[in-house]
């Protein structure tokens, strides 16, 4: 593998396509869950789901591109905020995969089965079980909000480096022109 | 109150035929048999079942055509995993339990067809409105006891359960399967 100075379109594509994704999701997941019984409570629970499933496909197919293609070197700074960035990073991943996983546990305990984009049945992980269901709904819960404030501290740390550093952090998430040949 | 009396005598009519079948001595072991409705919303199909029902089958394989079949369901047991899912299905727009506390099914004439199958022709009586449909049933002897199965499927629109506005969520189309063990 080769070291490259930008991130490859693929790489900023996922990037920006999950944010927007996680944002909507987590969105409709926090309004949805205190609604009254109706047809609008069904639909958007229908959309969380595919949401957090579309999610979790990308999931995968990043951390395997990622593992693939290596990401551009870190620009100069700190040992310590190298290890936090990269700490933040693999905490994203982890979380980006477990959030909608224990998502789809817990619509199985509920006995809620996951029908992607209303045509595709997903397997149910496990059998119908109340009192797993609400403990699984609460794991959900925590995963989504610590989600949250992992994305926000990751946001922080790229505005800081953009406005403060000035470096070029914020900007090869945003850059286009794919890596250079090496 | 006109539709209440009527509701009444419809019901009491129902009682007195279901009492016939079932003179007082209900055959079937509630704790041991399942009648399990399945929906679709938005495609998602759910299970769920009617926690308190009774009945009785008469079946005696060298006589199946004397074969009868009388079962009551309380449609306030309706159990979809979830208390407010549960209290919505109670309401008046759905199964109106407080008014129509009770759905019976009672067999009028019954078609042998292969052994241990047998065609129950009878009136499926549902918040006040009867229809006559034929259930193929299957009969087997489970050690020392009896159990029928079977399923059918159903209109909700033609009951009159759910208010249209959820007929773009909720599939019209309703199947019910039981299991019932003597």
């Amino acid at each position: 593998m080769t070291e490259r100075a930008r991130y490859t379109r693929t790489a900023v594509s996922l990037h920006w396509l999950m944010f927007l994704l996680m944002a909507t999701g987590f969105s409709i997941g926090a309004y949805m869950a205190d609604l009254h019984v109706s047809p609008l409570k069904v639909r958007l629970f229908a959309y969380h789901k595919w949401i957090g499933v579309t999610v979790l496909g990308l999931a995968l197919i990043r951390l395997l591109w990622r593992l693939v293609n290596r990401p551009p070197p870190d620009e100069p700074m700190p040992r310590w905020q190298q290890l936090a960035a990269h700490s933040t990073h693999w905490l994203l991943y982890a979380l980006m995969i477990a959030t909608p996983l224990v998502g789809w546990l817990y619509s199985s305990a509920a006995g809620f089965p996951v029908v992607y984009l209303k045509i595709w049945q997903l397997p149910d992980l496990v059998h119908k079980n109340e009192a797993l269901a609400k403990v699984l709904v609460e794991v959900h819960g925590f995963l989504a909000w610590t989600l949250l404030w992992i994305v926000a501290l990751h946001a922080a740390a790229a505005l800081k480096h953009h406005f403060f550093n000035r470096d070029a952090t914020l900007r090869r998430m945003f850059s286009w022109q794919g890596p250079k040949p090496p | 109150m006109k539709r209440n009396r009527l509701a009444l005598s419809g019901t009491l009519a129902v009682a007195l035929a279901f009492a016939a079948i079932a003179a007082g001595d209900p055959s079937i072991n509630a704790a041991r048999s399942t009648i399990i409705a399945t929906f679709k919303q938005e495609n998602v199909p759910v299970d769920a079942s009617f926690k308190r029902f009774n009945g009785r089958v008469d079946y005696d394989p060298t006589k199946p055509n004397a074969s009868k079949a009388a079962i009551e369901v309380e449609t306030g047991s309706f159990d979809m995993g979830t208390e407010d899912y549960n209290a919505e299905v109670r309401k008046k727009a759905w199964f109106d339990s407080a008014t129509y506390p009770k759905a019976t099914f009672i067999s009028t004439s019954v078609k042998p067809g292969a052994a241990g199958h047998f065609d129950a022709t009878g009136a499926l009586t549902l918040k006040g409105k009867s229809q006559t449909l034929t259930v193929p049933v299957t009969a087997t002897q489970g050690g020392t006891t009896m159990v029928f199965e079977g399923a059918l499927e159903i209109s909700r629109k033609y009951f009159g359960i759910g208010d249209p506005e959820w007929n773009d969520v909720v599939d019209d189309k309703v199947r019910i399967k039981f299991h019932l063990v003597e």
